[in-house]
């Protein structure tokens, strides 16, 4: 098990050099490079001895591959480097600081989406065709349908602006630092509040869909019918005989999403004014921010390689047939 | 300033005070109540869509980080309300007879935010900062005509020039920076990395740096040792929200205090009681203007008659209505109306689409039978117009102008390309026929790098190539006197020569829309905006609204 974890992990380090690689390279074809845009591109000021200068100072002056050498060397040092951005902050401090609240709204999120999606799939594959499968069908698919900048205007507007429930963006309210520590963490909660709601909205489509179609295969197996003919009551037999079996290929796809968790919502914090790891990465795209943009893929890809392993694993524990798989074909 | 001109100020916001609300008075303004006096206190929370870059805004080149420098640092000259220069931390300047000279004389009451006094040494060594080639400034420029800077005292500073530099004293606009605190900086030329550009930066602006949550907010508070007096308000926030749609929908539920509007939102949408109670709405043309630029190396366009024609054809007003809802002047050159070198009486381009046609067929260009613009040899005029994406103005503006040449009879397609290779691919390599596109202008009016014959090159801001050599003459003239009298007389010249060429069409200059929350008195609007007075701005003590801070 352990051999066969490690493989897979050995094969991922050229995997993740290759990404790298391309990125970097993808990265610096696109138009327009920091240094003309920090010295004001198209403006009367911009200054060709000030352009020269960062130039030579972000090492944009030498050949691609020089400066991907330059930059895998430092990543191997576990040395992301510093931001492009004229704050030239390291890279890991800039993450650093907008992750926690990312993954914070990400992880919330994502119990929230699980917590809905499962009661909703397997509900709607025991009751197929019945009116709760209908409904719920046509809500999520709704959800799936609503572009997110749309639905957090509507509700910024219900309840920020007409009803004045909720703040509308941002994290924390102005007068934060002189509330008591349980305001605090209401005041949190509030802001926290829409975001949610939009995205769990929008994620709950392709969770609750997956859980009923696996809900839907497990149900027409013959362990099902022979766990009926038993005479077990049916809630046993939908909550223990068939949940545990259709779980299965969630857990993949949690696996998977796992990435996401950093990533962040580009869209969700965009409108809500939210500092993570999303906005960061959009300035830094707006800023040709390379060092910025690089050690986020950097970080993300690697965690969607380690994902990926660990969904393998998992399974491998949660799936006695693929354990032995394995074994079998090292053989 | 001085006191007597700091008296002229509030008689100006007396008199003003109705009328400036740009035709959105507000019954609410009562100066007469004794309430309504100025006081300290409150917060004032500002909206910013792009998070700061940093706070020594000399090495930076952001929208952002200036207007949050600006409240900061100050420069030892600033500009009034109509535009025109006066000290800051400069009491009084002279120049020498030949314009090489130049005398300043600082003021002897200004300390930096650590109480350190500000003395010309700190001038000597900003000037230094600014030429030194290993600090990565944008505004080089400007003191590249210095040729040496001298404190002759701790309040004297004597700057010569190699030659007359007519931007010379605006020059001096420049923020101010503290030679205690960054020398060690500027020597090893990491500047940029210098705490002071993340954190408790020392200017000697009304404001001092309170604290900096990157990607949520700034937060100033009010300087008690600032040498024109504690401003009022004593707390700025800028708020980071990068979507104008929430900043917006922020302004209804009065989570900001003073936003940018679009005209839309300016015309249609802030219309209700409640709103304009609770905001004053303010408008002045913006310092930018958006025109329809030609390549004059394509031998139709190097036609003049051509782009007169066109000129003609083009109802700017229409643009305006269309595009702006009205909030726009009409552009007739490259200077705002209401500033010293503009020219009000140059030719100017009615819509008439006779003497287009006209004026076309001067240049041989005539309708065929299928109402096509064709030249002699039968060809038909058509031509590609580029503009950039992400600006839905621009794109309008280029239908409206794609519809009124096709009465002319002339094919144009719009092709919408992305900023950076739009610059990159066809600005630059000047691989265009037309384009849409604006200039913001400068509080100067030297626009040398736009229009001289020199700065044709890849890489320099003539795109549309325009060459005429009496303007590259007067513009040379204009930027070589420090007398502002003789300068009126080169660029009044030059507005009327571009009337008559039209190297590129002038369309419109828009209006700015600010609005800020009626509980703030003292705003009075300007041909430089509404920012300059901020330090005078106050909430009367029974409006203020935060207390904290």
């Amino acid at each position: 098990m352990l051999g066969y974890a490690l493989r897979r992990l050995l094969l991922a380090l050229p995997l993740l050099l290759g990404i790298t690689f391309v990125s970097f390279t993808v990265i610096h074809l696109a138009p327009g490079e920091p240094a003309e845009i920090q010295t004001g591109d198209l403006s009367i000021q911009s200054d060709a001895q000030a352009r020269q200068l960062l130039r030579e100072m972000y090492d944009l002056d030498k050949p691609l591959h020089v400066q991907y050498g330059k930059w895998l060397a430092r990543l191997g040092r576990l040395d992301f480097g510093k931001s492009f951005s004229p704050d030239g902050r390291p890279v890991l401090q800039k993450i650093g600081e907008r992750l926690p609240v990312t993954l914070l709204l990400n992880i919330i999120e994502m119990l929230i989406i699980v917590a809905l999606a499962v009661p909703i799939g397997v509900l709607s594959a025991t009751r197929q065709y019945s009116l709760f499968d209908k409904v719920t069908t046509v809500f999520v698919f709704l959800g799936f349908a609503t572009p997110d900048f749309w639905l957090a205007l509507l509700l910024m507007i219900l309840f920020g602006v007409q009803l004045g429930w909720l703040p509308i963006s941002g994290l924390r309210s102005l007068n934060w630092e002189y509330l008591s520590f349980w305001r605090q963490q209401w005041d949190f909660l509030g802001h926290l509040a829409l975001p949610i709601l939009v995205a769990t909205f929008g994620g709950l489509a392709g969770f609750s869909r997956y859980m009923r179609q696996s809900m839907l295969e497990v149900v027409r197996q013959d362990y099902i019918q022979s766990a009926r003919a038993k005479g077990l009551a049916e809630p046993i037999v939908i909550g223990k005989h068939a949940l545990r079996n259709a779980l299965l290929p969630i857990v993949t796809i949690l696996g998977l999403s796992l990435p996401g968790l950093i990533g962040g919502s580009v869209i969700v914090e965009s409108i809500f004014a939210i500092p993570g790891m999303g906005q960061l990465m959009v300035q830094a795209v707006f800023e040709r921010d390379y060092p910025v943009i690089m050690g986020n893929l950097v970080i993300v890809s690697t965690l969607t390689l380690v994902a990926n392993l660990v969904a393998d694993v998992t399974y491998s524990f949660v799936d006695p047939r693929i354990r032995v798989g394995a074994r079998r074909g090292r053989r | 300033m001085t006191r007597g001109a700091l008296l002229a100020r509030f008689a100006l916001i007396l008199a003003l005070g109705l009328a400036g609300c740009g035709g959105e008075a507000d019954s609410a303004v009562d100066h007469a109540s004794p309430s309504e006096k100025p006081a300290y206190g409150d917060t004032l929370i500002e909206a910013l869509t792009g998070n700061i870059s940093g706070l020594i805004p000399n090495v930076l080149s952001d929208s952002a980080s200036f207007e949050v420098g600006s409240l900061i640092y100050s420069g030892l000259v600033t500009r009034d309300r109509d535009l025109n220069v006066i000290g800051e931390l400069a009491e009084s300047w002279r120049f020498s007879k030949d314009c090489l000279d130049l005398t300043f004389h600082l003021r002897r009451d200004v300390r930096w935010h650590d109480d350190t006094p500000f003395t010309a040494a700190d001038v000597v060594f900003t000037y230094e900062t600014m030429i030194n080639p290993k600090t990565p400034t944008a505004y080089r420029e400007d003191f590249r005509a210095v040729a040496s800077v001298e404190a002759v005292d701790p309040y004297t500073l004597r700057v010569r020039y190699k030659q007359p530099y007519a931007k010379a004293l605006q020059s001096w606009g420049i923020w101010m920076l503290p030679k205690h605190v960054l020398e060690p900086y500027v020597r090893e030329g990491r500047l940029r990395e210098a705490p002071q550009n993340r954190a408790n930066p020392v200017g000697t602006g009304a404001y001092r740096f309170k604290e900096w949550k990157p990607g949520e907010k700034v937060v100033l508070v009010a300087n008690p040792g600032y040498f024109e007096g504690q401003p009022h308000i004593s707390r700025v926030v800028y708020r980071i929200i990068p979507s104008q749609a929430t900043i917006f929908l922020e302004l209804k539920a009065k989570g900001v205090d003073s936003a940018g509007l679009t005209a839309l939102q300016f015309k249609r949408q802030t219309e209700y009681p409640a709103f304009r109670k609770a905001y004053h709405k303010y408008e002045y043309p913006a310092s930018a203007y958006t025109y329809l630029g030609f390549n004059l190396r394509d031998p139709r366009f190097a036609d003049r008659r051509v782009r007169q024609a066109f000129a003609h054809a083009i109802d700017k007003r229409e643009i305006i209505d269309g595009v702006l809802l009205g909030l726009g002047r009409e552009a007739t050159g490259p200077y705002k109306p209401g500033t010293w070198a503009y020219n009000p009486s140059v030719k100017t381009y009615p819509y008439d689409m006779d003497k287009a046609r006209a004026l076309l067929a001067e240049a041989g260009w005539t309708k065929n039978a299928d109402g096509v613009l064709v030249n002699r040899h039968g060809q038909p005029f058509a031509f590609e117009l580029l503009t950039n994406q992400g600006n839905d103005e621009r794109k309008k503006v280029a239908e409206i102008v794609q519809a009124s040449l096709k009465e002319l009879g002339v094919q144009v397609d719009i092709r919408v390309i992305e900023w950076a290779s739009f610059l990159k691919e066809y600005i630059k390599k000047r691989r265009f026929e037309a384009i849409i596109l604006g200039w913001g202008i400068g509080l100067d009016p030297d626009q040398y790098e736009i229009w001289h014959s020199s700065k044709t090159g890849p890489d320099e801001l003539n795109h549309v190539s325009y060459t005429n050599p009496e303007v590259d003459a007067l513009l040379e003239q204009g930027r070589q006197s420090c007398r502002e009298e003789e300068r009126k007389k080169s660029y009044a010249r030059i507005q009327e020569i571009l009337a008559e060429d039209q190297p590129i069409i002038f369309l419109y200059f828009r209006d700015a829309l600010p609005v800020v929350s009626s509980r703030v008195r003292g705003i009075v609007p300007s041909p430089n905006g509404i920012l300059y007075n901020f330090n005078k701005w106050y909430v009367p003590k029974h409006l203020q609204r935060y207390t904290a801070g």
